[in-house]
């Protein structure tokens, strides 16, 4: 998106003497202290987990490190817990991105056709959860889950029903959908609105001339203007989902045997290097889950490249 | 952030017009309802920590989840936050702040001097360097935990504050966000005259291009600030003693150790209460400082 602007730029502010090109320097300058962060925080550990993926340490090699080449990553995409793991998140993608931009969705389109202190409210409370660390709102609806704490019990007798346990095996996967939803919806929604607000309305009044109601503006008009947002928030929505693991975690004590502590590969990964010490493979598994999210935003990101706008 | 507010001010008048008429009047009332009812699916569970935070330990057993009970405890549950294991409850919530505003304020004043390096400046290197931060976004910070574990337990920085505060610097979304602001918000002309008038780059920097990019400044201080406080994952790893967690993990801690049934460490009443006391900064922070966010985290999908 801002690619165009800087293929502008350069002509209006080329340096046009030797001053003017020694000032540009003062860059490096600017960007030197992020540039040592970014460094030493995100090249050095996916150079590091790279290289520790590729060795193996441990009593087998005397507690060296002995280059491996590619047999962990042959380990791990024919380990059954792993690939279960991915298939899990998978699942969870195909659920839980939906559902959480369908709501944010619904929410804003109505909240950007009404303007009543109503729906102000509405808007802030939509947002609250967000403010919310994951942990404590994973917490909260475990309370919320509970039979023994939950108010599902009251809440279902009104209508002479039983409770279903949401923390058995059977119902844990839509009980965690429900959580990231209630997290995450409030976020999306505010970019989405903010999209809305920018749309010109100049731009549907002709339609609204010819006829059309709302539902047609909101389908036809506003959703295909606010498309690089949209591409936007689900690209946030899929890294977020395929490194599940707060919720699950958090949760795990609550819905006992319902999770195991591999639910997902950044459990895994995690449980294989702190309760195992298996920091060689736990590496690996992180590199791999690292490598599959990039590379799948990346592919996500080039089909909706019209949408986006990005080039 | 004026003309944001200026803007949605304006939008506001049409939104007004549009639903006008007999059809429009039934429309209206069909969404309220729809909004009604999202409105208490994201605030019943709120509701209920609220509630549950004012009950005893038996009363949270007791039924009538989203009433209050009979006693009121939630001065005697605070009271217990400050005596259970030494009051270690506030140790964690001091750090917590300590991480969020060391973590926040850090990770956005290195946003804030690389993106507006990025927008302004014309070096070698440049744009070679923002493709690779434009590929970072997408980098699963969760991936970099267990290599920085051990990349900080090689600097002997772990179980130390740094351990957290040190990772939580890097912001590759601020420095993206500062640098589509600053493109626009920082016209050429305006340096261009402070040079003719010789002021120095830093002069200009500070007097000029800082009060420019305020909006940006406070929606990346925002956003860092809760992905600091909501930080989970990074001190469960780099962190072991107790006196150094966050909130986030001290309440985990509580809470497997109270649902493993340890004899005595049943403490469901002040996990409640210390849950919701954590949650009370940042939702009043998002509430009084709403006109800064919410025009800014648009920021990110401007064309």
């Amino acid at each position: 998106m801002s690619a165009s602007k800087s293929a502008v730029a350069p002509s209006a502010t080329r340096p046009t003497s030797k001053i003017a090109s020694r000032r540009q320097r003062w860059g490096y300058v600017y960007v030197a202290p992020f540039a040592a962060v970014f460094a030493v925080f995100l090249v050095l550990p996916l150079g590091y987990a790279l290289w520790m993926s590729l060795h193996n340490k441990g009593i087998a090699t005397a507690g060296r490190s002995v280059f491996a080449g590619a047999d962990n990553y042959v380990k791990a995409f024919t380990d059954p817990v792993f690939l279960e793991g991915l298939w899990r998140v998978l699942r969870f993608v195909l659920v839980m991105v939906p559902v959480q931009i369908v709501v944010a969705l619904v929410a804003a389109l109505l909240l950007d056709t009404l303007a009543t202190r109503l729906s102000r409210a509405t808007r802030l409370l939509i947002f609250v959860p967000y403010a919310i660390p994951a942990v404590i709102g994973a917490l909260m609806w475990g309370f919320l889950y509970s039979p023994r704490f939950g108010p599902a019990q009251d809440v279902f007798g009104l209508v002479g029903l039983a409770a279903p346990n949401f923390l058995s095996s059977a119902n844990i996967f839509g009980s965690l959908v429900n959580i990231v939803t209630w997290q995450w919806v409030g976020y999306y929604m505010i970019i989405i609105y903010a999209a809305l607000r920018s749309i010109d309305p100049s731009v549907y009044e002709a339609a609204v001339l010819d006829g059309a109601d709302g539902r047609q503006i909101a389908l036809r008009i506003k959703v295909p203007m606010i498309s690089s947002s949209m591409v936007m928030i689900v690209v946030f929505a899929l890294i977020g989902t395929l490194q599940f693991f707060t919720e699950p975690q958090v949760l795990r004590s609550s819905a006992q045997g319902a999770i195991p502590s591999d639910y997902t590969p950044n459990m895994y990964a995690f449980a294989t290097a702190f309760n195992y010490s298996q920091f060689n493979y736990a590496s690996t598994l992180a590199f791999a889950l690292g490598f599959l999210v990039f590379v799948g935003s990346y592919v996500f990101l080039f089909l909706t490249r019209k949408q986006s706008g990005l080039k | 952030m004026t003309t944001s507010t200026l803007l949605s001010r304006s939008r506001t008048d049409r939104a007004v017009q549009d639903t006008s008429g007999p059809v429009g009047q039934g429309r209206r009332l069909g969404s309220h309802v729809v909004l009604v009812i999202l409105a208490i699916y994201f605030v019943v569970p709120l509701w209920w920590l609220a509630v549950a935070s004012t009950k005893t330990n038996a009363g949270l057993f007791a039924g009538d989840a989203l009433w209050f009970g009979s006693d009121f405890a939630l001065w005697d549950n605070i009271a217990g936050l400050f005596t259970h294991q030494g009051g270690i409850y506030w140790t964690w919530f001091r750090n917590s702040f300590v991480y969020a505003i060391a973590g926040g304020v850090g990770a956005t004043a290195l946003s804030v001097l690389a993106g507006y390096g990025l927008a302004k400046y014309r070096f070698r290197g440049r744009s070679a360097f923002f493709a690779l931060l434009l590929g970072s976004v997408m980098v699963p910070m969760t991936a970099l935990v267990i290599p920085t574990f051990v990349l900080l337990s090689g600097m002997g920085l772990l179980n130390t504050m740094w351990a957290v505060i040190l990772p939580s610097l890097l912001s590759p979304v601020g420095v993206y966000l500062v640098r589509v602001y600053a493109q626009d918000a920082v016209p050429e002309e305006v340096l261009d005259a402070g040079r003719v008038d010789g002021a120095g780059e830093l002069r200009l920097f500070f007097q000029v291009v800082l009060p420019l990019l305020r909006p940006a400044i406070v929606t990346v201080l925002l956003l860092t600030t809760v992905a600091t406080w909501n930080n989970f994952f990074l001190p469960l790893a780099v962190l072991r003693d107790p006196n150094l967690l966050p909130v986030t993990v001290g309440i985990y801690n509580w809470q497997a150790l109270s649902n493993a049934g340890a004899g005595g460490e049943q403490v469901w009443n002040l996990i409640v209460t210390g849950s919701f006391l954590s949650v009370v900064p940042l939702v009043a922070a998002f509430l009084s400082l709403q006109r800064y966010w919410q025009g800014g985290l648009s920021l990110g999908s401007v064309r």
